[in-house]
């Protein structure tokens, strides 16, 4: 079995973005980048998976700009076997993102493509179900834990109630959530050995989509600030400004 | 503007995040009406048929729906919303599991969890974990959004005499199917609903520990909350999680006890009314967002806390 995993570049998740004082967009400049962390637990699930000899191979796959390849070669270190590149300046939105990968998907014929729940930029949590209905692939979300069979994966997904389990017929999309696994970290042969894995580099044309915006940013401006209180002595002067003064209790 | 949207309940009643949906909905402006789809959900539509402001309800009453799969539900509302300038649901995991598949299948974008309508095409929303707010607008002929309750005031749950609408159309997929779910049973409020949360992290050690702030939680009527370090290590179950990538939280009164301060807990509470962090570490930055802070070891402050309630 094949398996694809859809990996992006973002910032890292221990920086604090701030925006540019044009309010045109936060300042990227110099900031840490790295893999989406729920990228990268959809690729220790798809490394595990070949672990265990479920899957034969693990394709990543990354849409954006040339630097996406950074990322890539992570994913390579961390036991992805090759990788794709759909090259483009654009900014794809999440659609458009959903519309290149079903041509990959067409290309490379997974029985199980693995992506993030949510990419911590965008904050946009739909690729994975658009690419589902794109394809007419059922999909588990948020998921936690993953079992695949010979022609089915059930899948447990985190939600707001609890946990709920469903059964998808191969092939099929999940979405990764925190809990799915812990992944590893690179090793240095490893790292080299990423360098020499197969990389091929694709465009927009190729796969027949034109990367079109329909939702336009026309600001980005900085939340409204808390400002920080003060601090109490003990329990009871703690109580006695919730009781009187903020009123709360 | 005629605006869909489509109401999350349990198939015997509605979920409050509806509410805040229509409020949402009735920002932008429009005929509103709701659809009500599950199994055995009749009841919730009348309910619905209650609200105030609502012109119509739709309810698809379906073992296909019974269980909200992502893969019936997007296809139900994909047909039904074609006539509508709008579609709405509450940005809770059912709305995002469904919403982006509607949007795929009507080939249009989808505008994520909205904090404001600043008009019936331009909405703002938090991106990177709520460090900044982007007000984006939509070209799309039909706009799919999904809507963060907490921004939103509820609408009256009363007033409205709409006239419910059956809708017939069955999209059963023999391609996903249900097979079990483990739903948290609590008698405490349910924690984006709740007026008061107190939520445990990393410093609260273990599961058990939980109880010193359940007992404070049963004191203040509030729900119980955690961090991700809470969950990940096991303490608590998944459904607890507050934060970027859990649940969005804004009660009068939000407790963070053992709790550093992380940007991504942060982006799912900051927009509490009242804070208060307990921790033995000065500079932890929860401390920045907090009104009242207390440096001191949560061990002896919750039994404390507990007494003088
Ligand atoms: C992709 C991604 C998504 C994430 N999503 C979320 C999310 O949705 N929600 C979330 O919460 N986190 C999330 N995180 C994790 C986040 O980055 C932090 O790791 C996490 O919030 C830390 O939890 P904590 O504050 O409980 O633990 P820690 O940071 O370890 O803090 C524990 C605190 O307890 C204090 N303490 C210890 N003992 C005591 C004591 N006896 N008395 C008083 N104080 C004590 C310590 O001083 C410390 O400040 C996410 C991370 C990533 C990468
Ligand atoms: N540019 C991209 N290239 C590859 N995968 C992507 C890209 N954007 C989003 N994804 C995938 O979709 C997931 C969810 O992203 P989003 O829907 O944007 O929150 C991510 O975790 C990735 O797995």
């Amino acid at each position: 079995m094949k398996v694809l995993v859809a990996v992006k570049r973002v910032i890292d998740y221990n920086v604090k973005v701030r925006v540019k004082a044009d309010q045109s967009d936060v300042d990227l400049a110099n900031v840490k980048m790295a893999l989406n962390p729920f990228c990268e637990i959809a690729v220790e699930e798809a490394v595990r998976l070949k672990e265990k000899g479920i899957a034969e191979e693990v394709v990543v796959v990354s849409i954006g700009p040339k630097a996406v390849q950074e990322q890539m070669r992570t994913a390579m270190a961390l036991g992805a076997d090759r990788g794709i590149h759909v090259e483009t300046d654009d900014l794809p939105d999440s659609l458009a993102v959903a519309k290149l990968l079903k041509g990959v998907v067409e290309k490379e014929q997974p029985q199980l493509i693995i992506l993030g729940k949510q990419a911590i930029d965008s904050d946009n949590n739909q690729t994975g179900q658009m690419l589902g209905a794109l394809t007419g692939m059922p999909q588990g979300t948020f998921a936690s834990k993953v079992d695949v069979d010979s022609n089915t994966v059930s899948v447990t997904r985190e939600v707001d109630g609890g946990l709920q389990t469903v059964k998808l017929q191969l092939p099929a999309i999940v979405t990764t959530d925190l809990r799915l696994n812990e992944p590893r970290y690179a090793s240095l042969p490893n790292i080299m050995k990423a360098k020499r894995k197969p990389l091929d580099t694709l465009t927009p044309d190729d796969l027949g989509v034109a990367v079109k915006r329909t939702v336009k940013v026309l600001k980005v401006e900085a939340p409204a600030e808390r400002s920080a209180g003060v601090k109490v002595a003990d329990v009871a002067e703690l109580v006695e400004k919730l009781k009187n003064e903020a009123k709360v209790i | 503007m005629s605006i869909l949207v489509i109401a999350e309940h349990n198939n015997s009643e509605l979920n409050p995040a509806t509410l805040k949906t229509l409020s949402a909905a009735q920002a932008i402006g429009g005929d509103i009406d709701v659809l009500v789809a599950g199994d055995g959900c009749q009841a919730v539509a009348e309910e619905a048929s209650k609200i105030g402001g609502v012109n119509k309800v739709l309810c698809a009453s379906n073992a296909a729906y019974g269980h909200f799969l992502a893969e019936n539900l997007g296809t139900l509302v994909a047909e039904l919303g074609k006539g509508y300038s709008h579609i709405l649901a509450p940005a809770t995991t059912t709305g995002k599991n469904f919403m982006p598949r509607v949007a795929a299948l009507l080939d249009v974008a989808q505008v994520s969890d909205i904090i404001a309508v600043e008009s019936a095409d331009t909405f703002k929303r938090p991106i990177y974990a709520g460090n900044a707010i982007a007000t984006v607008q939509s070209e799309d002929a039909i706009k799919v959004i999904t809507v963060r309750a907490t921004a939103f005031d509820a609408v009256s749950a009363e007033g409205g005499s709409a006239s419910v609408e059956t809708v017939d159309a069955a999209h059963a997929s023999d391609k996903s199917e249900f097979v079990g779910e483990e739903l948290a049973q609590s008698e405490r409020p349910e924690l984006t609903a709740a007026r008061v949360v107190i939520s445990g992290g990393r410093g609260m050690q273990n599961g058990e520990n939980f109880h010193l702030l359940e007992k404070v939680a049963d004191k203040l009527g509030a729900a119980v909350g955690a961090s991700r370090a809470a969950v990940d290590a096991g303490f608590v179950p998944n459904d607890y999680q507050v934060g970027q990538t859990g649940k969005i939280v804004a009660p009068e009164l939000y407790i963070a006890v053992g709790i550093s301060g992380a940007i991504q807990h942060l982006a799912g509470m900051k927009d509490s009314k009242v804070i208060v962090a307990i921790n033995k570490d000065e500079e932890a930055p929860i401390f920045q967002v907090a009104d009242y802070g207390l440096v001191a070891d949560l061990f002896e402050v919750l039994p404390q806390l507990d007494q003088s309630l």
